[in-house]
């Protein structure tokens, strides 16, 4: 019982950072009709954003709340601005064109980031690195604790948990509530009319990159200090938050969270309870079958709405 | 027996009941018109009768044996064409590529004459190659034979995708607003070549249209449509003076009071 | 006069005559075999090799562009059609180990096998994404091709049979030679550009330019669209048996999502729909890395860049929908008893 609970807390915790990397996608989606295929490694570099300064900060004594969010702050900022310049020079030019022509280009863009933190050794270079113990995650929260299975919540599970529940709330409040949020969904309805109302559609889509990139920031600074930094670690995680995207209705910013949660459940319980010892690799099949069976069921996910082709 | 049959068809989408208990019958040779309101279900039915959509009740019935719900090309293949309201043409293939499209049914060479190019298969080839040119030259479009079908004025496009329906072959043919976005010449042009059709090919042809004056002049009879309802059916004088017609049109005449 | 005025007539397009045409097929074929021979004792062995890959290169990209380019189906999983058809034949080879004229025949039949077991895949795949389009089937496609690898990664033997699991499949017979690189590359491209070409073969284009109005003219769409994929897997599976014959060791890893990624590179560098094209890309792709030497990693790098350059340049590749043999008229009417049309 204890196990389980367990497995459901962890679940929940990879699940909220499902969560902000789904709305990237999803969010991106929306308005471009576009997988944002390099949004994993958008997320990678909000990682390794937080392992170098983690560095500095490690060493300057500062206390380990204050750089955390220095952290949380400069990964925000950095990948805001590398997704503003991916939204720019690589998918602007090309929104006149059909949308795979796209879709290879951010596939470009992936290929590119991966290849180019994995080589560099002044970006990164190929071998995966942890961030200082200081970082770590710890625990923070024991339940039963003299029992021989004791049930844990740790700093890193806290703070998934409120900035997931922050930026639902924030982002709910903004789309309904903003003129922004606004033009936001006139956009994501149709670019041309939207454009013939007077928005302007340019700012808008910056800005929904801006807000996805940040997003994933900080979901690659949590992941940094629960796993870590590999140039590598936005393709799996790119996947899986990809798959909670579709799973929650792509498209949909409640969506991602229902499918984000869902993931993370999904995927801890497997590999915790069904998929042991020999076969947890096919874990990672399992995040490709629940995409392949939701594409083929309702493609349209669990809170998005079907779109119809008129012949 | 008619050539073409439905009884009591009905489709619902939802809650929403796109088409109520229509019927109508067709036969060999015919010109006949559906028309009606923007949104009456026009080319709901023409979609249920090529398979596209499946009834929620009632029959399509083709030289007596059922069609409905069976797969679209198998419906083009016993013998019903159409064009589409918004041109659905092979952009990026040639004009020609496009009406010789329409010949795969009736391509008597298999796979291995395909692949050893087999002289059956070349003589084949250069037959469709003959009768696709017959056909273009025929609808006046021989002069745009290798051009991609993009790159086609709106008025070739409409009548090339005519062209392409009559090269498979049917003995119904659904014209689903034929003369849209057409200039008055071009209508008259339009007129003239159903004529041809009629003559040429001997098929029936079942037309929606909004220009009521093409209408009138070509078709033999006219079914009416309004919310999914047929609300009136007959020749073109009849139906043009039934008052729940031009109701549907028009709207209720309002009653001024005088003062 | 009358007979000025005359119907035009039809003048078809000069055609050699294919009898003429399956002739000099099979006397390239014929070729082949003293020409590799000769290949192999004196041609230096790297650049032999890389001439090889070329030829599997050439059989993957006018493989997938049936698929993508002349279809429309846009698939991001060929490399899982490559790893079955590789692992069938290394797995089979390595198992039964011929010797002698034993090994060349029992490697053709393994190579056809392979083939046939991703043909069978391209079924298994091609109907589940029936129903999807553009960005949905390239994700499904792409899950597919993980889901392959992921199975491979667990599975160390079939019974007697050593699969390898994540360590890979080693010393396999290193059997590949020009002969038969050559010899798939040629089958592949012939086949295909019969297939795609010819009256048989337009509904493959007509339902990618618009399903719903291929199915409205009689075509069976669901027919083409797995015949496409099961066509494709299969020559991606002779050249998967190819590959892993090459290098004699084969991991799953080297068929990952990235592999796939290279082949539609050359396909969508070449030109979506243009076979000549995906063979010029093969050929480029696959020798300018090598003589330029660039280091294994960076070389992906100018992979990306390349990529994205060219979407952002000229998105339809080198030459777009089009093959190099074809003039501006195909054929035409002439317009009068004393003018010839223009072939």
């Amino acid at each position: 019982m204890h196990a389980f609970l367990q497995q459901l807390i962890n679940g929940l915790s990879i699940g909220a950072v499902y969560a902000l990397i789904a709305l990237g996608y999803t969010m991106v989606y929306g308005v471009l009709r576009l997988i944002n295929f390099a949004h994993g490694d958008v997320y990678m570099v909000g990682a390794v954003i937080a392992y170098h300064l983690s560095q500095g900060l490690a060493n300057s004594g500062a206390p380990v709340a204050l750089s955390m969010c220095v952290m949380f702050l400069a990964a925000m900022a950095g990948c805001a601005a590398l997704g503003f310049a991916i939204e720019y020079f690589c998918y602007r030019p090309l929104r006149t064109r059909p949308r795979l022509v796209s879709l290879i280009t951010a596939i470009g863009v992936s290929l590119l980031l991966e290849n180019l933190f994995q080589q560099s050794r002044f970006l990164f270079g190929p071998t995966p690195r942890s961030l200082p113990q200081a970082f770590q995650s710890r625990t923070v929260i024991e339940f039963f604790a003299n029992s021989s299975t004791p049930i844990t919540i740790t700093n890193l599970d806290l703070v998934s948990w409120s900035l997931c529940l922050a930026v639902m709330v924030g982002l709910r409040w903004f789309v309904l509530r903003t003129r922004m949020g606004l033009a936001l969904r006139a956009v994501s309805y149709r670019v041309d009319t939207a454009a013939l109302m007077g928005i302007n559609t340019n700012r808008v889509i910056s800005m929904t990159f801006v807000l996805g990139s940040s997003l994933a920031g900080v979901a690659g600074v949590v992941d940094a200090m629960r796993y870590q930094v590999d140039p590598l670690m936005g393709l799996q995680q790119g996947i899986n938050a990809f798959v909670a995207a579709v799973l929650g209705g792509i498209g949909s910013i409640p969506g991602a969270l229902l499918g984000g949660l869902l993931m993370g459940l999904v995927q801890t319980l497997l590999k915790g309870w069904i998929l042991q010892g020999a076969y947890s690799g096919y874990a990672d099949a399992a995040a490709f079958l629940v995409l392949i069976l939701v594409l083929l069921a309702r493609p349209t996910g669990l809170l998005g709405k079907p779109a119809i082709e008129k012949v | 027996m008619p050539l073409l049959e439905i009884s009591n068809l009905s489709i619902h989408f939802g809650g929403l009941s796109a088409l109520c208990d229509f019927n109508f019958t067709l036969d060999q040779g015919e010109l006949v018109g559906l028309i009606g309101p923007n949104g009456a279900g026009k080319t709901t039915v023409f979609n249920i009768v090529t398979g596209v959509y499946r009834p929620t009740t009632g029959d399509v019935r083709l030289d007596g044996k059922s069609i409905a719900g069976l797969k679209p090309f198998k419906i083009n293949r016993l013998g019903i064409a159409r064009t589409f309201q918004n041109i659905r043409l092979f952009g990026g293939l040639s004009v020609l590529d496009n009406v010789i499209i329409g010949f795969n049914r009736s391509v008597a060479h298999g796979f291995v004459g395909t692949l050893l190019r087999t002289p059956h298969q070349q003589r084949e080839e250069r037959q469709h190659e003959d009768q696709a040119v017959e056909l273009l030259r025929t609808f006046d479009l021989l002069d745009r034979l290798n051009d991609p079908a993009r790159t086609l004025a709106y008025g070739p496009q409409r009548r090339l995708e005519i062209a392409r329906a009559l090269a498979t072959g049917p003995r119904i043919l659904l014209l689903d607003e034929p003369a849209a976005g057409m200039n008055p010449q071009e209508k008259k042009e339009l007129m003239d070549l159903i004529a041809l059709i009629r003559q040429k090919f001997g098929v029936g042809l079942w037309l929606i249209e909004h220009d009521m004056k093409l209408v009138m002049s070509i078709c033999g009879r006219l079914t009416v449509l309004d919310h999914g309802q047929t609300i009136a059916v007959g020749p073109p004088r009849q139906v043009q003076r039934d008052p729940k017609v031009i109701e549907a049109y028009l709207g209720k005449p309002q009653e001024t009071p005088l003062t | 006069m009358e007979s000025d005025r005359a119907k035009p007539t039809m003048v078809h397009a000069a055609r050699i005559p294919s009898w003429l045409v399956n002739l000099g097929i099979l006397l390239i074929l014929v070729a082949l075999w003293p020409l590799s021979r000769a290949f192999d004792k004196y041609m230096d062995g790297y650049y032999l090799d890389l001439l090889i890959r070329i030829g599997i290169a050439i059989t993957l990209a006018v493989s997938l562009n049936l698929i993508n380019g002349i279809t429309g189906q846009f698939s991001l999983g060929h490399a899982g059609f490559m790893a079955l058809g590789a692992y069938t034949c290394g797995v089979l080879l390595k198992h039964y180990s011929p010797q002698g004229i034993e090994l060349r025949l029992l490697f053709l039949f393994f190579v056809i096998l392979g083939g046939l077991v991703a043909a069978a895949a391209g079924v298994l795949i091609g109907i589940p994404t029936l129903r999807l389009r553009g960005d949905y089937l390239a994700i499904a496609t792409l899950g597919f091709g993980q889901i392959i690898t992921v199975v491979l990664n667990q599975i160390e033997n079939v019974g007697s049979f050593e699969v390898g699991g994540s360590a890979g499949l080693h010393n396999i017979p290193m059997v590949s030679d020009f002969f038969w690189s050559y010899f798939w590359a040629l089958i592949c491209v012939v086949t295909v550009a019969r297939l795609a070409y010819s009256a048989k073969g337009k509904p493959f284009f007509a339902v990618r330019e618009d399903e719903i109005a291929a199915a409205a003219m009689g075509v069976d769409t669901t027919f083409y669209k797995i015949a496409a994929f099961v066509v494709g897997a299969f020559f991606a599976g002779a050249a998967g048996g190819l590959s892993a014959t090459l290098s004699g060791d084969i991991s799953p890893e080297s068929f990952n999502f990235i592999r796939s990624i290279e082949i539609v590179m050359m396909v969508v560098l070449g030109g979506s729909g243009s076979l000549t094209g995906s063979i010029l890309a093969a050929i480029v792709l696959t020798a300018l890395p090598e003589l330029l030497r660039i280091a294994e990693g960076w070389r992906m790098v100018v992979y990306a860049l390349v990529l994205i350059i060219t979407m952002l340049v000229r998105p339809e590749g080198l030459l777009g929908n089009r093959e190099l043999w074809w003039t501006r008229r195909r054929l035409g009417p002439s317009t009068g008893p004393s003018t010839n049309a223009v072939a």
